[in-house]
């Protein structure tokens, strides 16, 4: 069926999806949470009417357009990345795919772009209120936005609501839904969005931070850390919640993500849950061993509570998943190879009667093909048939393992910084915890480890399926010549990355200017 | 309602949505017109300015409207989303480069501490304005032209050139398409600037190159009709699905669905006058009637494309490869789901034109780049 392809090509293509999608998830988090915060800040303006409300709405604003349009550009390579460099993944799940990225189109980006143009040109065109509106329709525009995005990637987390047809070879949906309401899609999104709300939050925080610090825009600073905290602290208590969510939704369609996520070679009942830990270094990557820890603190039964609600659950490992465990019901992977091996050799038995005209043969085909026993038990398993080599079933443990513990970790930290930023701002004992606003400073670049990290749990520990369990990334890709994804991953790295620095310095030296009077001068 | 139409009344549907929004987008591409322009309009800074504040308020319908055809091909015909962009990699890589660099210099070029520089940024402007043009239109082109491709019995594309899609700015009549698209935009966005920039010293000189660039559009535009109408298409039996070549099959298109001809006869007469409108008065009403027309002409084109047994995607590769609107939609499940989010579009219409309205009520002036506020 489906051919795999050179690996070096898949190897630079997989590149150059994830240097794009990580440079557009450093500009999009800020968009998500500070379209919020602005229009909560201008809010405030509209009901109170004092004007220093509004100058912090305008500053925090400027800030935002200047990320806006990078996430912008960064974004619309993303979608026609999927047709360029995944072309074979695209017809397999353009038929699921391609509705939520419209409905994002008709939905969410022309919310967001239009009245965009009203929230930065429109303060003297149209009345306070349409303003604040408008302003309110950016910030619910961005989130739709992810909204569909997310759904999208869901579904290639956990493919439901869909058959596979083996007439036009490709998964077709059969409930909206399932697609739109799968518990992976709620959690995924709702923690993909907090997540950026607390990254904003840290954000203006580590910004006014430095407003203090400078005893410059006082009020501006305090008020904005008060906005900024409850948003953060609101945010974070949601965030913890959906990863609780995203977890438990792991355990039960991504079982391996789960097993590098905690390190777990071996199953058993009552895991502990690893709350730091390191593993010892070996001089060089291997999946087949496993990895010892040169230490770790554990939280005992914690993981099988945590993932199936129950301290004594059973918690599969590497090797469970890999070699099959009968006693928990756990299919070997070369069970499922030899099923997905057989899903590929009727299709092909199928196209071949089509093409050589034998109906009878072909009826009968059908039948078997989109017959419930065959798609639950065969077409299932479809992308194991593409596997040669059961190590290539296993994601980079360490990597994953430390991406996922350093996220939470820094989440954590982010909490509690808000709750301390609250607490003194409220006392206004803030400007003289000169520490806490040299920390906050330096909180910021770690919001965006800290988010960037969580990508790399998601994506990285689902490899190495594009779709999970009907399409690994070997057979999704363009068959274009891999010095052709080499150039254009050039091209993308250093584009993206001029215009990165173009941010940050502009970025600094509008913090470094400050708010504006109305009128012109600057405070 | 949407429930009970049938699987090809949805196929079609789907490409009238899809040809409105590329006429769509073809329209608000006079925001790169008017960006090929920046240096030959603009001869002071405050004058690229003003020009680059009128289009900036702009470029993000523009650019949302791309995205959203893009994913609107993405959800209905997949197969196209795949074929085209996985096998014609080097013609959409360069488009998309052309976008990246756009989308960034609105906001960045007068900033303080910008990298680059405001040349650099307005650079990036002038070579989206060209590349994007011209090489979109050459894109469409290959709709009529056909594509160096084939599929496999599992629809994977195999690509049969090196060059990946640029082959086809070697084709004249692509090119044609693309060079008439590359001058449409600019007079449109010359008509734009004449109704949005209180400005004698712009006036006067959209007004010159409001003629300079009419001509070659023109020629582009009538060289391109007259080929496509006097060329064999790709037809394909809908009994067998089988794609031949038919003499004069774009003219028969246009002969047989009488109302897309209207379209594209009206579309063309209102482009026309819009053009001569702000040629021969100073009412700066063209766009008017410019933009509009424009839209109905593409609107005509990708129906003429598409309709009446026509492959929109041929292959001259392999004919039998070819896609059409039957063979490369996605299912009929998709396609309703979709149909009826689509119901949302005229409200969505209504907001942009309400929002559009209310920050274009006054002129763009000099006064106004000397006020405080947000710009560019």
């Amino acid at each position: 069926m489906f051919e795999s392809i050179d690996l070096s090509l898949v190897n630079w293509s997989r590149a150059q999806f994830a240097l794009t999608a990580m440079y557009h998830w450093l500009f999009v988090p800020l968009t998500l949470g500070t379209t919020f915060i602005i229009a909560i800040m201008e809010t405030i303006y509209v009901k109170t009417g004092k004007p220093e409300w509004k100058k912090m709405t305008k500053f925090w604003m400027t800030l935002f357009g200047i990320n806006f349009a990078i996430g912008v550009a960064t974004g619309l390579i993303l979608e026609f990345e999927f047709g360029t460099n995944w072309s074979n993944y695209s017809w397999f799940v353009g038929d699921i795919f391609g509705a939520p990225l419209a409905i994002e189109g008709i939905m969410a980006f022309f919310l967001e772009s239009t009245f965009i143009a009203v929230m930065f040109f429109g303060w003297n065109k149209v009345s306070k209120k349409f303003h604040l509106l408008s302003s309110w329709l950016v910030a619910i525009g961005a989130n739709l936005s992810a909204l569909w995005i997310l759904v999208a990637n869901a579904w290639m987390q956990s493919p439901v609501g869909t058959t596979f047809n083996p007439e036009t070879a490709r998964n077709e949906m059969t409930s909206f839904w399932e697609v739109l309401f799968s518990p992976v899609a709620i959690n995924k999104f709702l923690h993909t969005i907090t997540s950026g709300f607390v990254l904003s939050s840290v954000f203006v925080i580590g910004v006014s931070a430095w407003f203090l610090m400078k005893k410059r825009n006082v009020v501006m600073a305090r008020k904005s850390i008060l906005i900024a905290a409850i948003f953060g602290i609101v945010s974070s208590l949601a965030l913890i919640g959906t990863g609780d969510g995203s977890a438990k939704q792991v355990a039960k369609v991504q079982p391996m993500k789960l097993a590098a996520m905690e390190g777990l070679y071996n199953g058993y009942e009552g895991v502990d849950l690893i709350a730091v830990g390191a593993f010892k270094s070996t001089s060089e990557e291997d999946n087949d061993a496993m990895k010892d820890f040169l230490f770790k603190i554990e939280i005992p039964n914690f993981l099988s509570f945590l993932a199936f609600g129950d301290w004594n659950a059973f918690v599969p490992g590497v090797n469970d998943l890999i070699n099959g465990n009968p006693e928990k019901g756990i299919m070997s992977v070369h069970e499922k190879m030899d099923r997905g091996k057989m899903a590929i050799e009727k299709l092909s038995a199928y196209k071949e009667a089509k093409k050589n005209g034998d109906e009878a043969l072909n009826a009968s085909l059908v039948d078997e093909l989109t017959s419930n026993d065959f798609q639950q038990n065969y077409f299932r398993y479809l992308g194991y048939g593409h596997i040669n080599d059961t190590n290539f079933l296993i994601p980079n443990i360490p990597l994953v393992f430390y991406s996922f513990h350093i996220m939470v970790m820094l989440g954590f930290l982010f909490l509690l910084m808000f709750v301390l930023a609250l607490w003194w701002v409220v006392r206004n004992k803030l400007d003289s915890k000169k520490w806490f606003l040299i920390v906050a400073i330096f909180m910021i670049p770690l919001a965006y480890l800290a988010t960037e990290l969580g990508w790399v749990v998601a994506e990285l520990g689902r490899q190495p399926w594009v779709i999970q369990d009907l399409m690994p990334t070997t057979t999704a890709v363009s068959q274009i010549s891999t010095a052709s994804v080499q150039i254009t991953f050039a091209l993308f790295a250093v584009i993206f990355t001029t215009l990165l620095i173009a941010e940050v310095g502009i970025i600094l030296k509008q913090i470094k200017i400050g708010p504006k009077e109305e009128g012109g001068t600057k405070s | 309602m949407i429930a009970a139409i049938s699987y090809s009344l949805l196929q079609e549907y789907w490409w009238i949505i899809i040809s409105l929004l590329g006429a769509l987008l073809v329209f608000l591409m006079f925001v790169q017109g008017g960006q090929s322009l920046l240096y030959t309009i603009g001869k002071t800074e405050l004058q690229r300015t003003m020009l680059v504040n009128t289009l900036g308020r702009k470029w993000e319908f523009t650019f949302t409207t791309l995205v959203t055809f893009g994913g609107a091909f993405f959800a209905s015909f997949p197969l196209f989303y795949a074929t085209s962009f996985g096998g014609a990699y080097w013609v959409w890589i360069t488009i998309l480069f052309s976008f990246i660099i756009q989308a960034v210099s609105y906001e960045y070029r007068t900033k303080p501490a910008n990298f680059l520089g405001t040349k650099v940024y307005e650079a990036f402007l002038v070579v989206n304005g060209l590349m994007g043009t011209i090489l979109i239109g050459i894109a469409v082109g290959t709709f009529f032209n056909g594509a160096q491709f084939s599929l496999n019995d599992y629809n994977q594309v195999t690509w049969q050139t090196g060059a990946r899609g640029l082959e086809a700015a070697l084709n004249v009549h692509n090119l044609s398409l693309g060079l008439t698209v590359f001058f449409l935009t600019r007079v449109l966005a010359l008509l734009y600037f004449n109704n949005s920039i209180e400005d004698e010293e712009i006036s006067a000189k959209t007004k010159k190159h409001l003629l300079i660039n009419s001509v070659p559009f023109v020629i582009f535009f009538l060289f391109f009709v007259t080929v496509l109408l006097l060329k064999s298409g790709f037809a394909f039996n809908p009994e067998n699905m089988e794609v031949s070549l038919e003499k004069y099959k774009y003219l028969h298109n246009l002969l047989e669905m009488p109302v897309v001809f209207i379209f594209f006869l009206a579309g063309t007469l209102m482009v026309l006058y819009g053009i001569f409108n702000d040629f021969l008065r100073k009412a700066g009403k063209g766009i008017w009637y410019s933009g509009p027309g424009t839209v109905l002409v593409v609107f005509s084109l990708f129906l003429t494309a598409g309709f009446n047994s026509t492959c929109y995607y041929p292959s001259a590769f392999d004919l039998q490869s070819s896609l059409n609107i039957r063979n490369s939609s996605s299912s009929e499940f998709t396609l309703t789901v979709m149909s009826w989010v689509s119901l949302l579009v005229p409200f969505v219409i209504a907001y942009i034109w309400y929002a559009w309205k209310s920050i274009n009520n006054k002129k763009i002036d000099k006064e106004e780049m000397g006020e405080e506020g947000h710009k560019y």
